[in-house]
């Protein structure tokens, strides 16, 4: 497998391979997005206790799941960086940050939009609420950090660094939080609960989350390639790819 | 190679005496979390008002939550002055394990800061109308919770020594990670003001403790590493 | 089809308000997201095409001189 790996070390080759991997992922997100969306609001069924605000649940749940999942893909790269040195890893922790900050907030916000309408409130300190904005403050902090540094290496370095602490607290902060809210608040909303889920219900839910899931590939390898380019600056290929895109704008 | 010749817990000892002579020259630095603490604490009554039993119904939240930002103030300079005479770069290449310098410096960054907080607790617990039963409690999670506070930051700020307006950056980066700490123990505290068992609370607090002691300097130094290069 | 008419699409069974809001939110947050991803790219680009460039006059700018200073000398 090691030797597989290997050439995509060099941060040439994988330019070219996210180059080629990107449009893929661009018309799959594109895909599955527009059928999941038009899926989720037009053809499937109404939630029997929910009524119609159950479409939110197509946006939410995916865009929860996938904040989780960002923040852990995060800090294997931040660890691959630390542990074996690899160079571009910190590039992709330095592209993941912001992906995932906005997955979180786009989670904590349609949870706050479906929690008016079925609960009453748009916001209530639940433990499962609760540690998504502390994840939402994690992520925000692994931005700033990387945003505040002049080199990019060091940047990328810190922030992996500071995403590695994160990853070990997240389970302590997540576990501390929902110990505090059975704590202070005896019994609160009742939750959503995981309902068998019907087929018609499942379909859509599933070509969002994969659309979802496109959209961050896509998003991740823009912004892996301008972490690599901004990184390799001096490099001949970096200034023969950024002339020859240049020139046909130019001739224009 | 007499240099290599320093066993660990001299290493150590020279560290902790350095850090504390430095701080001992420089004493209204020192004094100025604490002053911070007390200030931010007598502002809750004056922005709550005075009832006793809302006072000492909050009491454990005011006097952590203020405990966390006093050690924040002081967590700025804990390697900021070193960064900049250039004796951090001496440790880092020197032959003794940066384990050893780290827990040293944070060591007495807690001597420097959570000790005072400690010893000012109860009079500000006094002042808001703490239970009296619960003050052994608020010792007992003190004693416990600042090192950890101590330990985290220390992460903070060897991310951010190389950054030149790392102030506030420093918080928005710690204090998310200082929350587990907050919330168990405040709920100490407020479930010994029922007089009930707080050994639970107390326990992961412990366990917090000693989690950070062993992991938090390697964080450190690896933190440091980066920083400074 | 779930519903009837456009305008009961529109009202979601009395939820419209909370549902468009958060489709309209995440939209919005993702095409930021992906906008802002392609400007920083194409920003990073011109940043370094500008480098470049300003390099080459600056070699073209020092040939000049040391071909003039040749030619004074002769």
């Amino acid at each position: 497998m090691w030797k597989w790996l290997h050439p995509y070390a060099n941060p040439e080759v994988s330019y070219h391979f996210t180059d080629k991997i990107k449009p893929w992922f661009g018309w799959a997100t594109f895909l599955l997005l527009s059928i999941g969306f038009v899926w989720a609001l037009l053809f499937a069924p109404a939630d029997y206790q929910q009524g119609e605000s159950f479409r939110i649940f197509y946006i939410h749940v995916p865009s929860a799941i996938l904040s989780a999942g960002i923040y852990a893909g995060m800090a294997t790269a931040a660890l691959c960086s630390l542990v074996w040195q690899f160079k571009l890893a910190d590039a992709s922790v330095s592209a993941l940050a912001p992906i995932g900050a906005i997955f979180t907030a786009i989670a904590l916000v349609t949870g706050a939009a479906w929690g008016k309408p079925m609960w009453g409130t748009w916001w209530v300190w639940d433990a499962r609420l609760t540690s998504e904005l502390i994840l939402l403050f994690l992520y925000l902090g692994v931005i700033a950090l990387n945003n505040a540094f002049d080199d990019k290496q060091m940047a990328g370095k810190a922030a992996g660094i500071l995403a590695l602490v994160g990853v070990i607290n997240l389970p302590i902060i997540k576990y501390s939080v929902e110990w505090w809210n059975t704590l202070h608040q005896g019994a609160t909303v009742s939750k959503l609960g995981a309902p068998a889920m019907a087929a018609e219900m499942y379909w859509p839910f599933l070509f969002c989350f994969l659309g979802f899931i496109g959209l961050v590939g896509y998003v991740t390898c823009i912004r892996f390639q301008t972490e690599v380019i901004s990184r390799n600056k001096m490099r001949p290929w970096v200034r023969a790819l950024v002339c020859d895109n240049n020139q046909p704008e130019e001739a224009k | 190679m007499s240099a290599t010749a320093l066993s660990y817990r001299k290493t150590f000892s020279l560290i902790l005496k350095r850090d504390l002579t430095i701080a001992f020259r420089h004493k209204d630095e020192m004094l100025n979390p604490l002053l911070f603490f007390i200030i931010v604490v007598t502002l809750f009554p004056l922005g709550i008002g005075p009832e006793t039993n809302t006072l000492a119904k909050i009491a454990p939240g005011i006097i952590w939550v203020s405990s966390l930002l006093a050690t924040l103030l002081s967590l700025d300079r804990l390697f900021k002055a070193d960064h900049n005479d250039g004796s951090l770069e001496q440790m880092l290449i020197s032959p003794q394990p940066l384990f050893i310098f780290t827990l040293a410096k944070i060591c007495a960054h807690w001597l420097l800061t959570g000790l005072p907080l400690i010893l000012v607790a109860p009079l500000l617990a006094v002042l808001l109308h703490l239970p009296e039963q619960s003050y052994q409690a608020l010792f007992l999670t003190l004693l416990f919770g600042t090192p950890v506070l101590s330990f985290i930051g220390a992460i903070g700020a060897a991310l951010t020594v190389g950054i030149k307006k790392g102030g506030v950056l420093l918080s928005l980066i710690v204090l998310p990670l200082y929350i587990p700490v907050l919330i168990f123990a405040t709920s100490a505290i407020d479930t010994a003001s029922m007089s009930l068992p707080y050994g639970g609370q107390l326990a992961i607090i412990a366990a917090l403790f000693f989690g950070t002691l062993t992991l938090a300097p390697f964080a450190v130094g690896a933190a440091l590493k980066v920083s400074t290069n | 089809m779930q519903f009837e008419s456009f305008s009961a699409f529109l009202d979601m069974g009395g939820y419209g308000f909370y549902v468009w809001l958060s489709y309209g939110v995440s939209l919005a947050l993702l095409i930021t997201l992906l906008v802002g991803s392609k400007i920083s790219n194409r920003n990073t680009r011109e940043q370094i095409a500008r480098q470049i460039k300003r390099e080459q006059k600056l070699k073209l700018a020092a040939k000049q001189q040391a071909q003039q200073e040749v030619t004074n000398e002769s």
